[in-house]
């Protein structure tokens, strides 16, 4: 079976690229605009793997893998953050908010694949 | 979907957010300190610097970084967004969108500017306020000096690279230092212990051991030492570590990369096998490894790794032991948790839910559609309008109106069909406001080229007009931007001698009137200087030296081809384009221009446009024979002239007197070249218009047939290019009439025998 994968971002453009990436690798891809879209989605979508930015407007990264982790059903479900922050302090709050991993931008579709096949089974 | 795709709506989305950039720098400007509007700002960098690198477009990536450090600090509120912080900023987006333009177009940038900004944008995130006069920053003293000395604490941004990235140093305390020794095939011990956020994050040690297992040949041992009896065993905790012996070629920073996700949750040591076997002894037996069950699909490379590796069952124990740690903890803990999570967890979908309606009923829904196809429905629901009044004719022709329930359908029909041609006609309609965010830029760039101190403010920039005017509106309104800047609004101290703020303002407004657009750009510099543009008419032959003008003809003497006030051909204004040129592009979209001015007051440009291009409203009039439409926005009146008013001028001129004052007659019959004699004015119609200039004119017609709306079908794409005719329409009973180009008709006439300061001589 396919591994879906919920992706959340506010760039087209990278929400294109994570679609044709992912879809090229094999995965089901879920697609979501903000955090609070993200979380909407993620009952129903129901994903082996979550990829997000951090900067979104409405919610952003860190409330919405806040949110991901308090959801009983997805509390360990690996979170990838993709963004271009590079520095450590954001990466920490990123981690502290419950992500799993991160992928440092400019956006690689190797890298991408790599880290998350690192975190599923 | 490929790449060029997704870069073209890379592009698309650029541009986005660069209006929302810009719009919000300019909030920011007017001291709107929401944070949001800050985030927003941010963001916008932050996207075009994602996007683009992508794509590999190093320049943007570079400058939008640099960007984003600095915005970052205002964010973070180490940096206080004043005016001199927003000037460098607003620059910044403006250097931003020509790196993005000529990334999409090619084309070059001007690098020394660019440069230039990032050293202050530079300077500012190190806690340097600009100097005071803020575009010659890049001084020296603003790089090295500055750079050396002790910055505030956090960012400080580092030389970046040729990516633009900074560089990010991947330190292991002193480990990273000096490069450990690779020998062949050389031995690392690693003890691995999980602590319990390990598991809280989504992170497996089963998974992490895989990896390590791609690393080198490796065996393991688990110590399950610390697992308490199952009473006592908390389901979330971590009980397991893990001794590992890998051998491999590669260096210790690969195995340490295999943790880099888990390095904060779990207890890590890596040490070269040699040192720590001499002291260390070995309770436990290690095992070679293999997690070939993991992978319920293994892949090639798993395939080569496992196939020298047989399966152990001790490997197997320590595995399916960490497997079971976790799924227990995941299961267990589900349950335990449930109850207390419950409340908390519903409370937050509730408001979630709450702001997602919110958001979504603010944000509205839209498409994207390709404007041809815009434009063919358009092109349809025109045919459909003539359609429906061809079929209206006929059936008054066929007097087949007696029976009520034709004449009941024919009229829903009318209104259906003028209701799907409003509905259609708003798709096209988009607010003014792209165009007027460009004219911020073109503000800052020439105020300071010539060294002013102005502020433009912008009214009813959501006002919506059809695309095309839009389009062809930006080229006429930047003219006339500059103008002011550069003509208009007086130097910072001019003003300041005459009492003013040394700030010009300029304001530009757009609103509806009376089924047009009515676009204002307002200065308050100095006004028309009456004299020198007198002066100057009279030196270029515009008008007569002694001609007697009032005050608004003077004014709209500015409107006259070959007409210059600059002295000198400055590089902003005076690029040969003079406001005779803006005059006639707002005449081609059937619009009209005027001027009103106050002696140190400044001025008032007052533009009037159609709402659209595709329907015009006209006075369908008879010349000859021939049915014609007049564009309804030229003409001022209409008058049956009496033969007490009409005086012959010269050999075949005629003017008529209304109210005291001369205007010229124009026969449209003869102009056109429909008869060769002089109609007889008593017997026709004159229409009072309007024309280039300002000076009215009387246009000769039969009679007037009566006013409607008709749909423009353009001559120059369907036929040729008819002088004095602007395009074609057809009419209810099927005919096509021409649509008369009134100002064209008024200079051929000119053109025959009337000299340019009679005609100004006569309307005063």
């Amino acid at each position: 079976m396919k591994k879906k994968v919920l992706t959340v971002d506010d760039s087209r453009t990278i929400r294109n690229m994570l679609l044709v990436t992912l879809n090229n690798a094999g995965f089901e891809t879920i697609q979501a605009e903000d955090g609070v879209e993200g979380l909407e989605v993620l009952e129903d979508a129901n994903p082996d793997v979550i990829v997000t930015d951090i900067n979104m407007p409405r919610l952003d990264g860190f409330g919405f893998i806040e949110g991901v982790r308090r959801n009983e059903k997805y509390r360990a479900v690996p979170i990838l953050v993709l963004t271009t922050e590079s520095d450590a302090e954001k990466k920490n709050r990123a981690r502290q908010a419950g992500a799993t991993g991160w992928i440092v931008k400019p956006f690689d579709p190797a890298k991408l694949i790599d880290a998350i096949e690192r975190v599923t089974a | 979907m490929d790449m060029n795709e997704i870069k073209e709506i890379f592009f698309q989305e650029c541009e986005e957010q660069l209006a929302e950039l810009e719009s919000g720098l300019l909030k920011l400007n007017d001291g709107d300190r929401d944070p949001e509007t800050v985030n927003a700002v941010f963001r916008a960098v932050h996207s075009i610097k994602g996007g683009a690198g992508a794509f590999g477009l190093d320049d943007l990536v570079a400058f939008a970084h640099v960007f984003e450090t600095t915005l970052d600090c205002v964010r973070s509120g180490k940096l206080e967004p004043g005016q001199d912080v927003l000037k460098v900023m607003l620059k910044s987006a403006d250097v931003l969108a020509d790196l993005v333009s000529s990334s999409r177009d090619g084309g070059s940038v001007d690098e020394s500017r660019t440069r230039g900004l990032v050293k202050e944008l530079e300077a500012l995130a190190h806690g340097e306020l600009p100097s005071a006069s803020g575009h010659d920053a890049p001084k020296p003293a603003a790089k090295p000096a500055a750079a050396a000395a002790p910055a505030p604490k956090a960012e400080t941004p580092k030389p970046t690279d040729d990516s633009g990235f900074q560089p990010i140093p991947f330190t292991f305390d002193g480990f990273g230092q000096e490069e450990e020794p690779v020998i062949e095939g050389s031995t690392y011990e690693v003890v691995f212990k999980p602590r319990r956020e390990l598991y809280s994050k989504g992170n497996e040690a089963a998974l992490l051991l895989r990896d390590l297992s791609r690393v080198g040949e490796m065996s393991i041992a688990c110590d399950t030492d610390a697992l308490p009896d199952l009473d006592k065993m908390d389901p979330e905790e971590s009980y397991f570590s893990w001794k590992i012996s890998v051998k491999t070629t590669k260096s210790e920073d690969d195995i340490r990369i295999v943790f880099e996700f888990a390095e904060w949750d779990c207890d890590l040591e890596v040490k070269f096998a040699d040192e720590a076997s001499s002291d260390e002894e070995q309770p436990m037996r290690p095992v070679p490894f293999d997690l070939s069950i993991l992978d319920d699909a293994p892949s090639a490379e798993d395939d080569d790794k496992q196939a020298e590796h047989g399966a152990d069952q001790t490997v197997a124990e320590a595995v399916s032991a960490a497997e079971t740690a976790t799924s227990v903890a995941k299961a267990a803990g589900a349950a335990a948790r449930a109850a207390e999570r419950k409340e908390s967890a519903a409370a937050a979908a509730a408001a979630a839910q709450n702001n997602a309606a919110a958001a979504a009923a603010s944000a509205g829904q839209t498409i994207r559609v390709d404007l041809d196809r815009v434009d063919r429905l358009i092109n349809l629901v025109g045919e459909l309008v003539i359609n429906q009044a061809m079929l209206s004719q006929s059936v008054i022709e066929n007097d087949a109106t007696g029976t009520s329930s034709i004449n009941m359908g024919l009229e829903e029909l009318q209104q259906l069909t003028r209701e799907i041609q409003d509905s259609v006609m708003a798709i096209r309609a988009q607010p003014v406001k792209p165009v007027f965010q460009r004219m911020s830029r073109i503000v800052r760039e020439v105020a300071d080229m010539v060294g002013k101190q102005i502020r433009l403010v912008t009214e009813g920039e959501n006002t919506e007009v059809d695309k095309t005017v839009i389009d062809k509106l930006a080229e006429p309104l930047t003219h006339m931007i500059r103008n002011a800047v550069d003509h208009g609004i007086e130097s910072p101290e001019k003003r300041e001698a005459a009492g003013k703020n040394p700030e010009g303002t300029i304001k530009l407004t757009a609103k509806h009137r009376s089924g047009r657009i009515l676009i204002e750009l307002q200065d308050d510099g100095a006004g028309i200087n009456r004299e020198r543009v007198r002066q100057k008419a009279i030196d270029n032959d515009i008008i007569a030296a002694d001609a007697n003008l009032s005050d608004d003809e003077i004014d709209n003497l500015i409107f006259m081809a070959g007409f210059s006030t600059a002295d000198k051909i400055s590089d902003i204004s005076g690029r040969g384009v003079g406001m005779d040129v803006v005059k006639r592009s707002i005449q081609a979209l059937g619009g009209r221009i005027s001027i009103s001015s106050r002696p140190g007051f400044g001025s008032t440009f007052t533009m009037s446009l159609p709402l659209t291009l595709a329907v015009l409203d006209g006075m369908v009039v008879t010349v000859a024979g021939q049915t014609l439409v007049v564009p309804l926005t030229a003409i001022v009146e209409t008058l049956q002239p009496e033969a007490s008013a009409i005086h012959s001028f010269g050999a075949s001129q005629r003017l008529i007197s209304i109210r005291n004052s001369f205007c010229p007659l124009v026969d449209v019959g003869r102009v056109l070249n429909y008869r060769s004699t002089q109609a007889n004015p008593v017997e026709g119609v004159a229409l009072l218009v309007e024309s280039e200039g300002g000076g009215q004119r009387a246009l000769m017609v039969d009679a007037i047939q009566g006013q409607r709306q008709v749909v423009i079908k353009s001559l120059e794409a369907n036929y040729t290019h008819v002088p004095g005719i602007a395009a074609a329409t057809i009419l209810g009973d099927g005919r096509v009439a021409l649509i008369l180009d009134v100002d064209a008709v008024v200079a051929a006439s000119r053109g025959q025998s009337l000299r340019p300061e009679m005609s100004l001589a006569a309307t005063g």
